[in-house]
């Protein structure tokens, strides 16, 4: 079940099975969508959407089809309607590139206004957006802190003095594999301290939570895997995880 | 037009010109006949086709009408005018399909042009050439270049391509039979048809192997008109000289019953290999070839020079190894189809065919490897691996001696292949669609193409192909006020000459040696094995050890783009599961085995341990009668079973295990799994399926009826992870989107947008994207194999046999020890998603 699937196929609100979590001290659900829920402040927090990535490469001469933005929405929308949040945090890299809002075809810059009409919207500055998204309302920034908690999009190298860090950037995936048969997907990774966010965008790939990227993050020996799966999230401690 | 080996030097051909007669005679030799009959061809502005075995001849043949002509042009020059003054182009194009081979060419023609001292000059052009010598060529073309089918796009692409072949006189591929059944030959044809646009008065002259279709690839060589019936070039052919000797192993061991190894046989293999000169070995895949390789080592008592060979190693040990071959130094080489083709390898006086050949025309090929003089027997020696497997060689046997051919079809040109093909061309000149459209549809593949089609691949080329035009802004060709399609940026251009071609290799990493450190992969150097495919390696954890380049390796893990390994010892390794290299079962051999099976009589040729075992599986169930689908039904452990039969190939029964699980799954028979081989297929599940279909709850004729082939493989293909890596093919082939080159992978595998992601995106908003119908027309084709399904279930109607049995059959032995090897897909990932996270909650409950 990948991204686009899971837009194809979206699952009832009640078949859904969340994994509760504590990240420095804030309770949160992760669900299988794959956007973070956080209960005391009615946040909902996703990560890496890379809106316009069709468009981004046609840019530079790969055609892909232009269909991307329109599912990643989808899927977007029905987060929303899930857990009717009062904050929203995309959490870096909403755009695939400097150009994708600015060049957002209408109908698509319409749907994005309408789910942010009501709510306070943080824009969190990514490597491939440093900028505030052309056209769009919101705030746009580096960084944001609140609950005892920070969301930026890069994670802090090292664990000292970032707990409560929540990033994106990685796009962790993990792998399990049993009788010789292996299952790749995004997952969330944390340790309890810190928390970096699955990928949110349909046509973006993941990095194996074993890549030599994601060193030094984490206590290791505290670190879970929360894998996406159809209707629920699937929590493998690191040790079980398959490099 | 077709001639035998009986045509006498005299009967008609032309006799040869100085300086050649005199080189011949001088040789004590006599021009061949076919020889003489294609330069009789060539002069009279005829293209032809050369059917010859090995060892014929078939390469000079294929060259003295070109060197005739240049020579006789040169003769007639002012004497002592300057040969650059008048600027010329190519004459004469050799294309290969290995870039091997139009090396090897360049050595032997140089001989002769030397002692002739011919005024012609030769050159290679291929992928490892200098840029410095790349430019050169062209400014100063050689008189014939010998190039591979991916350089001749990339030069029609280029805008010297007038001045390069504008005096174009002769295009000789060679090895014709294999470059044309594949994508790359679609291109190839599409190039040929360009050439013929810059030079129409060109003649082809087509190098082949014997073929099962020969009209195919007359048709190819010629310019097709779009009459019903195809335009053919000549046709010579040459009949085998004396007979190979080829027998089947007989062992006193135990033939084991299933499994592809063959480790019974290797001390027999052994003394084989001692007893000649200079032994080739083939098998069918890397992983056999790795492991065969091991085991004769490990018996290796005499410390016999045997090498190994297949396209996983670095180029560099490939390279010694062929030089070594060349110069006699090695008594033997383990390959896989990397050393089918032509090449010439010295003595080699023994071919050893290590597992079943699936193929009548492939075994004659590579037993065509051993005594490369047409006269002398060439001798080979066939190892079954397994029970089935000699029945496979046996049938294999008798139709080389029936001189028997199962070549695959030459194929309609593909959309992938045709929308590269567009690009190219708009990256050469501006075009006019017409005109295009015209040229096109005169290469043999393409010769049905319609214009709907034509006009719908110009649109991807152009913005990609989707009902929503999202993208006319960033169009890569654009329609302009005079009526041509343009490049629409100099970029364009760029990213297409390092897109060229059609060989997709599944991604691979580079496996790089170092020390074990037990601390992971933080180590540095270390020297580079060669490559292995990234999907094995995923499937690997660190600690496990694997068989590469003739040694057990550790793995430790990935970095970067390459999968770091240390020793691993001596212990018994997990052996690499490659994907490439598995080829199914022929249609003709298939049909051997069954007919084989069903004449008791014919047993006398197999060893007593496997007739024994046919007369076994006669007294305890039944063997089918030709033409009969047998299906056996019984228990085993808490499951039941229902086994066929039906000899169709791997891939065809996997498609069938896939379609049939759906039609039970429905019929309430709740099955569970299913394994397919070449030979049988079978089903599991939880409801005894005899039973149901005693009782009438389930109808055999409604089980296998065509109609399978309709909704039913409309909705498995959805999600078949066959279609993905079809579709990731044709993706990249068309310039959807870039291959992955070394070293492009440090910007991060995260980032890189997966073909499996486009493909999901594409099927639910487009499924009728051009792309997607290539694909599926390819996977049906291949990894499906789709006909030959349709084919068995149309032939099977009403022949189906049942029988129900208490135990399992003697025949069904050998699928049942396949069982549990076969990987997962679709739904029931998330079951393995719930087990791991379950595991860990009943260790903790207990």
């Amino acid at each position: 079940m990948n991204r686009a699937n899971a837009a194809q196929a979206l699952v009832a609100d009640d078949m859904i099975r969340t994994a509760d979590i504590d990240i420095n001290g804030t309770a949160a659900i992760c669900d299988p969508i794959g956007a973070l829920y956080l209960p005391g402040s009615r946040t909902l927090v996703v990560s890496d959407l890379h809106l316009e990535t069709g468009a981004a490469h046609a840019r530079r001469g790969m055609l892909l089809p232009p269909y991307d933005t329109g599912l990643t929405l989808k899927l977007l929308q029905a987060a929303l309607d899930r857990y009717g949040p009062s904050r929203v945090i995309s959490l870096g890299d909403s755009f695939h590139d400097r150009h994708g809002a600015g060049a957002l075809p209408e109908a698509s810059q319409a749907q994005i206004m309408a789910m942010m009409r009501g709510r306070d919207w943080f824009w969190i500055a990514g490597n491939h957006d440093p900028d505030h998204p052309a056209g769009l309302p919101g705030d746009c920034v580096g960084a944001l802190q609140f609950d005892g908690l920070c969301f930026r999009h890069e994670p802090l190298g090292g664990t000292a003095d970032t707990a409560g860090e929540v990033a994106g950037h990685l796009h962790p995936a993990a792998r399990v594999v049993r009788r010789g048969r292996g299952v790749r997907r995004p997952c969330f990774a944390t340790d309890g301290l810190r928390l970096i966010m699955p990928s949110f965008g349909v046509t973006t790939g993941g990095l194996n939570l074993r890549n030599a990227a994601f060193q030094g993050l984490f206590h290791q020996s505290l670190l879970t895997a929360h894998l996406l799966g159809r209707e629920r999230i699937y929590s493998v401690p690191f040790d079980r995880l398959i490099g | 037009m077709e001639s035998d080996s009986d045509i006498k030097p005299d009967n008609g051909g032309p006799p040869l010109p100085e300086p050649f007669s005199d080189w011949f005679s001088a040789r004590g030799w006599q021009p061949r006949a076919h020889q003489l009959l294609l330069l009789k061809n060539a002069q009279a502005e005829r293209s032809s086709l050369l059917i010859a075995p090995t060892g014929a001849g078939k390469t000079l043949a294929g060259f003295l009408p070109s060197l005739i002509d240049i020579t006789l042009k040169e003769k007639k020059r002012r004497p002592g005018a300057a040969r650059a003054s008048a600027r010329r182009g190519i004459h004469t194009l050799y294309v290969s399909p290995l870039k091997a081979l139009a090396i090897d060419i360049e050595r032997n023609l140089a001989n002769p042009v030397a002692e002739m001292a011919l005024p012609v000059r030769i050159e290679t052009r291929t992928g490892d050439t200098p840029p410095s010598k790349r430019q050169r060529q062209k400014r100063d073309p050689p008189d014939i270049l010998l190039t591979t089918p991916e350089q001749i796009a990339l030069l029609i692409a280029s805008r010297e391509a007038e001045l390069l072949f504008g005096d174009l006189k002769y295009v000789v591929f060679d090895e014709l039979h294999s470059l044309v059944t594949s994508k790359r030959g679609h291109l190839l044809s599409l190039g040929l048809a360009r050439l013929r646009r810059h030079r129409p008065e060109l003649r082809t002259i087509g190098l082949s192997a014997t073929v099962a279709e020969p009209e195919a690839l007359q048709a190819w060589l010629m310019p097709q008109t779009g009459a019903d019936a195809p335009v053919l070039a000549e046709r010579i052919v040459i009949a085998g000289g004396a007979k190979p000797e080829i027998t089947i192993l007989r062992t006193e061991e135990r033939v084991p019953w299933s499994g592809h190894s063959a480790r019974y046989a290797m001390a027999d293999v052994y003394q084989a290999i001692r007893e000649h000169k200079t032994s080739l070995l083939f098998v069918n895949t890397r992983s056999q070839a790795e492991l065969l390789f091991r085991e004769l080592w490990r018996i290796n008592e005499d410390d016999l020079p045997i090498a190994l060979h297949h396209g996983s190693l670095d180029a560099s040990q490939r390279r010694r190894v062929e030089a070594a071959m060349a110069g006699n130094k090695l008594r033997a080489v383990v390959a896989t189809s990397t050393l089918d083709l032509g090449i010439d390898w010295g003595d080699v006086d023994l071919v050893v065919h290590v597992g079943a050949p699936k193929g009548a025309s492939r075994l004659a090929q590579r037993i065509g490897r051993s005594n490369h003089r047409m006269d002398e027997p060439s001798r080979a020696i066939l190892v079954p691996a397994n029970r089935f497997e000699v029945m496979e060689c046996q049938a294999a046997l008798d139709a080389n001696y029936l001189g028997a051919q199962d070549t695959p079809p030459v194929g309609d040109g593909t959309y992938d292949v045709l929308a590269q093909h567009v690009l190219g061309m708009a990256c050469a000149e501006p075009f006019d669609a017409d005109t295009l459209y015209a040229e096109v549809t005169t290469a043999a593949p393409y010769r049905s193409l319609e214009r709907a089609q034509f006009d719908r691949v110009l649109d991807f080329v152009a913005t990609g192909g989707y009902a929503l035009k999202t993208y006319d802004r960033y169009a890569r060709i654009r329609l302009t006020k005079d009526g041509t399609w343009r490049v629409s940026h100099p970029r364009v251009a760029q990213q297409y000459r390092l897109n060229i071609g059609t060989i997709i290799e599944a991604p691979e990493l580079r496996i790089r040696l170092t020390r074990h450190s037990g601390r992971g992969v933080n180590v540095r150097g270390g020297p580079v094995l060669g490559k292995i495919e990234e999907s094995f390696v995923e499937m690997l954890s660190p600690g496990d050890t694997f068989l590469f380049a003739g040694k057990v390796l550790r793995f430790e893990g990935i970095k970067e783009n390459e999968c770091i390994v240390s020793k691993g010892g001596t212990g018994s390794p997990k052996i690499p599961a490659y994907a490439g290299g598995k080829f199914p079962l022929s249609t003709y051999l298939a049909d051997q085995v069954r007919s084989m099976l069903a004449d008791p009589v014919s047993w006398s040729t197999l060893p007593d341990q496997v007739r024994e075992w046919l007369e076994i599986q006669q007294r305890k169930s039944l063997l089918p009668k030709h033409g009969e689908l047998l299906i056996e039904t019984f228990p085993n452990a808490d499951r039941f079973y229902m086994m066929m039969y039906p000899f169709e190939g791997r891939l065809a029964h996997q498609t069938l295990g896939m379609l049939l699980t759906r039609r039970l799954e429905r019929a309430r028979a709740r099955p569970l799994g299913f394994v397919a081989t070449d030979y049988a297929m079978s089903v599991w599940g939880l409801r005894d399926m005899g039973l149901m279909i005693e009782r009438g709850e389930l109808s055999l004729a409604g089980l296998f009826d065509e109609d399978m082939l309709g909704d039913d493989l409309e909705a498995w293909l959805a999600e078949s992870w066959m279609l993905k890596r079809t579709f990731r093919n044709c993706a990249m082939i068309s310039g959807l989107i870039e291959r992955r080159f070394p070293g492009q992978e440090k910007t991060g595998r995260q980032i890189t947008v997966s073909a499996d992601l486009i493909y999901d995106v594409l099927r639910s908003h487009e499924p009728d994207h051009i792309l997607l119908q290539a694909t599926r027309t390819d996977a049906a084709a291949g990894l499906l194999d789709i006909r030959r399904l349709a084919d068995m279930l149309s032939r099977i109607k009403g022949r189906i046999i049942l029988n129900r049995l208490d135990q399992i059959s003697p025949l069904a032995v050998p699928v049942m020890l396949e069982i549990g090897k076969e990987p997962v897909s679709g739904e029931a990932q998330d079951d393995i998603l719930a087990e791991a996270a379950d595991e860990i909650i009943a260790e903790a409950m207990s």
